[in-house]
């Protein structure tokens, strides 16, 4: 247990998260494509063409470099590396390629046979993930992030099963009771538990280690998990009273993780340039202005288009800029690190920034912004959707191409020997 | 009396300091100010490096007899953030911010995982294990000179 606490073989190859991140982004290039051709999202948050180009985004490019992530820092936050990694990732990786891949078509069209094998493909995926992060959650060290970790993987399992519960019955195999309340609590447990656990496990060890900032108070981070812990199944189980109650606790606790965090970096010592701490920034402002809708939302019903105003904040302007900004700093160090690992230190080996200079990641920055604000005025206004998904699709490109080009940096670097 | 992880943990929070107060004088272009600041940070890093070389580690060692186990990991690495301190000293030397810039990123991430799995997992393990020794051995870490 102590030696593989701390072994050096604890980070994976980088093939494993590497699949992951260099996937990701084709999917957003695709819901971009996909906003730009198919602009009756933005008049309602419900249609099929919404449904598929969410599914995009989540499953396929947040689902993907989470996934990703989530291999590469079990071991190095949680002392926890996955058990047979490369088979899992394999596996797990092509789940959710295809999966996805016939899922989103099959939302759209509602054909049957895709909306099954899309289905099976990712609950297969994520299962063989999910088991091989729970074998080695429960070796972990324990600690906030570890059980922030912990949580992050359950609430993925559950808004698995709710999700493969809703596909089953659109595919007419069983008729829920409540369908809207799946609905409802499949979006709170992907988003507010998965996406929001996550993220919020990850930057109580990130903020402070890459920007050098004081860490988060041990009391603050006990009460969020905790908070999310009791939040989230009030708000799909209790009385429809108390499900509010839920509602209001998981919105407040991301609400007071966003403000905690934009605090800290104003604290932070580094006084260099960072377009990491520049995409954080803005994801905490929009996770604050969706949380806060969220809130609104309990009391009075939101028109359709404050509706997917909320859905855009949290998905295109918090979780897409905040997993970005880590993609910029991950995979450069991993290709750093997997070059040490290789060929030792060479004078003239590329360093983190020559794997990712800070103008092209600069550059990709501004598009992004481009497009979220394109995207945010459109349910305002359906005629920015066709500019909107045009500029994420770009935005999103240049983010692969960001990626592929450390990638090839990284084979140059180790076939050189340098 | 304080523990061994706190001991060390400070130091590291220190060494941070250090590293921080360089890197700004490189963005600011003054390289003057970096050339001292940088020599500040790494005293402190060797410093730091030998208190737990020459004698944290050591002792852990003999105490749970496993030489190849997470120190010889440490040790592996704290050659390897040497070799990052050389290629950030010839950057400044030549006065190249770009440069100092991209190893220096290189050295944060490096130095914070290293550090991470030293405060999670190394010094609770050191602690318990060295507790009936813990005084005399953070006599010996302060004697060691800067």
């Amino acid at each position: 247990m102590i030696a593989s606490g701390l072994s050096l073989e604890q980070a994976p190859p980088f093939s494993v998260p590497q699949r992951f991140f260099l996937t990701a982004p084709l999917f957003l290039v695709a819901a971009g494509l996909g906003a730009a051709l198919l602009p009756d999202w933005a008049v309602s948050p419900s249609n099929s063409a919404t449904l598929a180009l969410t599914h995009l985004v989540t499953l396929g490019f947040l689902g993907m470099a989470m996934l990703g992530a989530m291999s590469q820092m079990l071991p190095v936050v949680a002392g926890a590396p996955l058990p047979n990694a490369r088979l899992v990732a394999w596996v797990s990786h092509l789940g959710l390629l295809f999966g996805t891949s016939c899922l989103v078509p099959g939302l759209y069209s509602g054909q049957e046979t895709l909306l099954m094998a899309g289905s099976s493909l990712l609950g297969m995926g994520l299962l063989v993930f999910l088991g091989a992060v729970g074998v080695a959650l429960m070796r972990a060290q324990v600690g906030d992030t570890t059980q922030a970790m912990r949580l992050a993987a359950f609430t993925l399992g559950v808004t698995l099963f709710l999700g493969l519960g809703l596909a089953s019955w659109l595919i007419g195999l069983w008729m829920p009771d409540a369908p809207l309340d799946w609905l409802a609590s499949h979006v709170l447990w992907g988003l507010g538990g998965w996406v929001g656990i996550l993220v919020m496990g990850s930057a109580w060890q990130v903020v402070p280690m890459l920007q050098l900032t004081p860490p988060y108070p041990p009391r603050l981070t006990r009460w969020l998990w905790r908070a999310m812990l009791a939040g989230l199944p009030l708000a799909t189980l209790a009385p429809p009273h108390w499900r509010d109650v839920g509602q209001g606790v998981v919105a407040l606790a991301l609400i007071t993780f966003a403000l905690a965090t934009l605090r800290l970096q104003s604290q932070r010592k580094r006084k260099v340039e960072d377009v990491t701490l520049d995409f954080w920034r803005v994801g905490m402002g929009c996770l604050i202005a969706a949380a806060a809708l969220s809130i609104v939302q309990l009391r009075y019903e939101l028109p359709d288009a404050w509706t997917l105003f909320a859905g855009l904040l949290f998905l295109i302007g918090f979780a897409t800029s905040v997993v970005t900004g880590m993609l910029y700093k991950i995979v450069p160090f991993m290709a750093w690190f997997h070059i040490q690992a290789k060929v030792g230190f060479k004078r003239g080996q590329p360093s983190m920034r020559d794997y990712l200079p800070e103008t092209r990641a600069r550059g990709q920055f501004h598009l992004h912004l481009a497009a979220l604000a394109c995207l945010l005025g459109a349910p305002f206004q359906p005629r920015l959707a066709i500019p909107g998904g045009l500029l994420l699709a770009a935005s999103a490109a240049w983010l692969g191409w960001n990626l592929l080009r450390a990638q090839r940096l990284y084979q140059q670097a180790g076939a050189s020997g340098c | 009396m304080t523990s061994l992880s706190h001991f060390l943990s400070t130091d590291h929070s220190h060494c941070d300091d250090l590293f921080a107060e360089a890197e700004n004088a490189v963005v600011a272009k003054d390289w003057t100010r970096a050339q001292t600041e940088f020599r500040r940070f790494l005293d402190e890093m060797k410093h730091h490096f030998a208190m737990e070389e020459e004698v944290l580690f050591p002792a852990f060692e003999t105490h749970t007899g496993m030489s190849g186990g997470p120190t010889s990991v440490m040790r592996g690495e704290h050659v390897q953030m040497n070799e990052v301190f050389a290629a950030m000293r010839d950057a400044l030397a030549h006065q190249d911010g770009n440069g100092y810039l991209g190893f220096s990123e290189t050295l944060l991430m490096l130095m914070r995982q290293h550090n991470l799995k030293e405060e999670n997992i190394l010094y609770p393990m050191a602690d318990q294990a060295l507790a009936g020794q813990q005084d005399a051995l953070l006599n010996r870490m302060e004697q060691i000179p800067h």
